[in-house]
């Protein structure tokens, strides 16, 4: 059996994160009874014209430029024309050449391997609206019809479903944290498309491709992608030609089917638009643009291990969602015992945002709670011990860590006269272990700690508590 | 003299004198209407009541404000948008479509003071020059009923010699101004594209219609011009202008110190004897004025008419696909599946000349014929752009025929598409161009007692130096007097 090599190339769709739709001003909202957030030009009536929403040119810029890609000075809008009902001007208005960004990559780390994936383009387009099919009757809501989208093209440069599932996630952390979309995957507004092919190892020539639509989550792509490779390969093995199609992937059974085949490809008649003049993006805007690009989060999750000292797991936790790292920084502002911080928000914070599904920015517990709890430990007020003890309910009220624990009774014992008495006191209980312990058997030494943690009710300051023990049992 | 023979500044000038009110006017426009309908049929809608509860509303209200068409009755050709009429490109596909917004243009004419009596016949979707194609039947000349009107804006201007109203907004896509004025023996004026939205107009070929005014003379379009035109933020294709001042349009009484250039190609070849002796006396007449004439030559002129059915058709085929059956106009019944509805809505919908422009525009646009078509169409636009601007910065304005004839008979051409197209040759070059012309009475043949139309074409944005050209050559032309082919 000959080893087959995967081809992949991703098309990625992401909303726009605009308050108004690309080509009129009707709210991008939704949720709202169907078609209320349409007007003369997103419903298609006859006579109304689109005027670009500028935002929109800055979103997909700043896209661009987070993707090394080279923003283009003049772009054009054209029509791609085909019937369907819930496109109401019978075309849709997309970018063919040339596309507002091309020429970019990007770097996709797979169990350490990191390979670059290069964007042949970008592209500024619209939405169409949705068929909603009832008894007997299918009906039209036009509120999505005119949404602002970016389609983000990738080179076929995929190797692996792992590494497309990695390069969504990375281009999906970048789209975020520039604030180009939402990034809600499970209403839509990030989704991609899988243009898949297989051949023999070492051949350079590129197999017959399939393209697997619409795959709305990581998880998706990730298993689509699987079986659409293994699919391909059985059929190589065989002796089966691959035919090229457009497949849908069905979620509950893990499996891809054929949605249609390549003679019923439309021709879809690009040309310029004439309603819509070349979009043109002066040298002083794209400046201006990229001064207002945050820290991207790959360049974040670096400075995090080379400045402050985490390490790679710490990191990637902090910085998958740029709303996280702020917190985090801002948490370090107030305490500057980095991994201690970073410590408490990946063990304890992060975990109980997640149980509760609650957005770190939306917790009761902030940065300066997260700060005040780290400072805590480092000044040996409470130790670690306890933090995570109380952590859920400190989350849940929101109270400030400092008075919770003063009020509760927590606070460490650290006075060495207080210690003592507790160590002469379990030593004196436990004569045999005493007598192990210096028979060589020094490992008894974490049970001396227990049993003295126990009788203070953890309260005790550890490394105190073990220098006193070490003393005491070495004396004869 | 009765009312309706008056040019829109003299009814002006009347109502500001208090001499007639905006009641009358209008009231005297709708009995003309009634009086001529039968044999135009130039209108699609009259707004009886409306059009009588608007002019005394502004009667009651007065002029404080000096509004510019306060109380003057004008017509709209039926692709612009009307909230409170049917606007339907006189079309089966959009039989009594109410569009929910005002076209800009529409909402300029209410904000001035105007009072809109009727929505007026078209080719249908403006696509033909004859108004023979309309769902609503043909409209006739003024002149000789037996003949059409030009078109495509063949109702405006129908209309307007029969005195139906004082003014009317027509669209030229590729003459659909000039040439109707031409054959009716009225003024009409085709902006420089983007001088005037086209928000609401109904689109034939978005990147050659422009919407303008048409009139009984050159003055009375300056004033409709300076009431439509200027920036409107709703078309991104509109030029970043304000309204322009038409004054010294209107105070332009010669040609002293402009050059006129005679376009070679437009005069050579198909111009009836009538139009070629009619036009040349108009050349007398411009000269007598006081201008200098020239000879000049646009060789990619000869490429126009292809270069035109090409990309109008391309532009036109995706413009009119909105038109589905699916949310609004008209949809097939019977049909059960979507491709069906689809075919079935659009070939009942669609007349005769629209398929064939569909149709065209589809194939010229496929895969496979778009370079060879498309592609090079746009070449030859560019390239006759260039043309025209070489002899504009020559000349200060171009002269030709309109139409190589007279008004046609009706069903003359109706089986020889090619024929008229070809007489399309006169005027679309400018629409492929982009720029300013306008089409002004020359007199009526020598042998078909019927109106000659002659052209000016002038420089981007200029708007208003062209207009005051042929404000100073309509005063060397001869007047022609009362169409005869209606009720007196
Ligand atoms: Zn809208």
């Amino acid at each position: 059996m000959p080893a087959y090599e995967a081809v992949i190339g991703l098309e990625v769709h992401a909303q726009l994160l605009t308050s108004s739709k690309l080509f009129c001003s009707c709210p991008v909202r939704f949720g709202d009874e169907p078609n209320e957030n349409i007007c003369e030009v997103c419903a298609g009536m006859p006579g109304a014209l689109p005027r670009l929403n500028k935002k929109a040119v800055e979103l997909a810029a700043k896209a661009g430029l987070a993707l090394q890609c080279t923003v283009n000075p003049m772009s054009l809008f054209s029509r791609k024309n085909y019937f369907y009902p819930d496109l109401p001007a019978g075309f849709q208005t997309s970018q063919l050449t040339p596309p507002i960004c091309e020429h970019g990559h990007l770097d996709v780390t797979v169990q350490d391997a990191t390979r670059r994936i290069g964007i042949t383009r970008i592209h500024l387009e619209d939405d169409a609206g949705k068929c909603v099919h009832g008894q007997g009757a299918t009906l039209i809501d036009l509120n999505r019809a005119g949404t602002g989208l970016i389609e983000i093209v990738s080179e076929p440069d995929i190797r692996s479903a792992e590494e497309a599932a990695a390069y969504m996630r990375a281009i999906h952390a970048i789209l975020v944290c520039i604030g180009a979309t939402d990034g809600n995957m499970e209403e839509g507004s990030l989704r991609c498309d899988a243009n898949v092919s297989i051949r023999p190892k070492g051949s350079t020539t590129l197999g017959t491709r399939t393209e697997i639509k619409n795959l709305n989550s990581f998880r998706n792509i990730q298993r689509a992608v699987e079986f659409e490779i293994r699919r391909q390969e059985g059929c190589l093995e065989d002796g089966e030609s691959i035919v090229q199609e457009t497949r849908l992937f069905d979620a509950v059974k893990q499996v891809t089917v054929s949605m249609r085949s390549k003679e019923d490809a439309h021709d879809y008649r690009y040309f310029p638009n004439p309603d819509l003049p070349p979009v043109l993006v002066l040298a002083e805007e794209l400046q201006a643009w990229e001064a207002e690009l945050p820290e991207l989060p790959e360049a974040r999750k670096l400075r995090f291990i080379q400045r402050l000292g985490l390490n790679e797991e710490e990191a990637a936790a902090l910085t998958a969602e740029r709303a996280t790292a702020d917190f985090f920084e801002q948490a370090l502002a107030l305490c500057s015992n980095a991994k201690r911080v970073a410590q408490l928000m990946a063990a304890e914070f992060l975990r109980e945002c997640a149980q509760q599904n609650i957005a770190p920015a939306q917790a009761a517990f902030g940065a300066a709670h997260v700060a005040e709890l780290a400072t805590l430990i480092d000044e040996g007020i409470i130790s670690a011990r306890i933090a995570h003890d109380i952590f859920p309910e400190l989350f849940a009220s929101g109270a400030m860590p400092r008075a919770f624990v003063t009020e509760k009774g927590l606070v460490q014992v650290s006075d060495s006269s207080e210690l003592e008495g507790v160590v002469a006191e379990v030593l004196a209980e436990n004569p045999a272990e005493v007598e192990g312990y210096r028979g060589g058997k020094t490992k008894l030494l974490s049970f001396f700690v227990g049993q003295v943690m126990r009788k203070t009710k953890g309260k005790a300051n550890p490394a105190l508590v073990n220098s006193l023990l070490e003393e005491s049992l070495g004396k004869h | 003299m009765p009312l309706h023979t008056r040019t829109l500044l003299e009814a002006k000038a009347m109502l500001a004198q208090g001499e007639t009110t905006p009641t009358a006017l209008t009231a005297a426009c709708l009995a003309r209407i009634a009086a001529t309908e039968p044999v135009l049929n130039a209108c699609i809608t009259v707004l009886e009541e409306t059009a009588m509860q608007r002019a005394a509303q502004l009667e009651a209200q007065g002029n404080p404000n000096n509004l510019p068409l306060w109380g003057i009755p004008v017509t709209v050709k039926d692709l612009l948008c009307t909230k409170d009429a049917p606007t339907t490109c006189a079309s089966a596909m959009l039989a009594g479509f109410m569009a929910p917004y005002d076209a800009f243009v529409v909402e300029r004419l209410r904000e001035a003071g105007a009072v809109i009596v009727a929505k007026t016949n078209l080719d249908e979707f403006a696509m033909g020059s004859g108004t023979e194609s309309s769902a609503h039947g043909p409209t006739c000349n003024p002149w000789d009923a037996q003949r059409v009107p030009g078109g495509s804006s063949g109702g405006s201007a129908a209309g307007l010699a029969a005195g139906q109203a004082f003014g009317s907004l027509g669209s030229d896509t590729g003459g659909s101004i000039r040439q109707p004025a031409a054959l009716c023996g009225c003024v009409g004026f085709k902006p420089t594209y983007g001088y005037v939205s086209r928000y609401g107009a109904v689109a034939y070929a978005s990147s050659f219609d422009q919407i303008g005014p048409m009139a009984r003379t050159v003055a009375d379009c300056a004033t409709l011009f300076g009431v439509i035109a200027g920036y409107d933020g709703r078309d991104a294709t509109s030029a970043q202008l304000p309204a322009p001042d038409v004054a010294p349009a209107l105070a332009t009484k010669s040609l002293q110190g402009k050059t006129f250039g005679v376009v070679k190609e437009l005069w050579e070849g198909g111009l009836s004897d009538e139009v070629a002796a009619a036009c040349q006396s108009a050349v007398e007449a411009a000269k007598a004025q006081g201008a200098k004439v020239v000879e000049i030559s646009l060789p990619h002129l000869q490429y126009a008419v292809a270069t035109y059915y090409v990309l109008a058709s391309a532009e036109a085929s995706t413009n009119l696909a909105r038109f589905d059956g699916v949310r609004y106009g008209l949809r097939a019944q019977g049909e059960h599946d979507l491709v069906g509805m689809y075919t079935a809505s659009r070939s009942q919908g669609f007349g005769e000349e629209v398929k064939r422009r569909i149709l065209l525009g589809t194939h010229v646009l496929s895969s496979g014929y778009y370079d060879a078509y498309f592609q090079k169409a746009a070449k030859v636009r560019r390239l006759l752009l260039q043309d025209f601007q070489a002899a504009l910065g020559q000349c200060d304005a171009l002269i030709a025929p309109v139409s190589p004839v007279t008004a046609w008979k009706k069903g003359e051409h109706v089986n020889d598409p090619l024929t008229l197209y070809k007489m399309d040759m006169l005027t679309l070059g400018l629409n492929l161009a982009g720029l300013p012309g306008v089409s002004l009475p020359a007199g009526l043949g020598a042998a078909s007692g019927l109106p000659v139309g002659v052209q000016l074409m002038g420089r981007a944005f200029d708007d208003i130096a062209l207009l005051g050209m042929a404000n100073a050559l309509e005063m060397a032309l001869p007047r022609l007097g009362v169409p005869t082919g209606i009720p007196a």
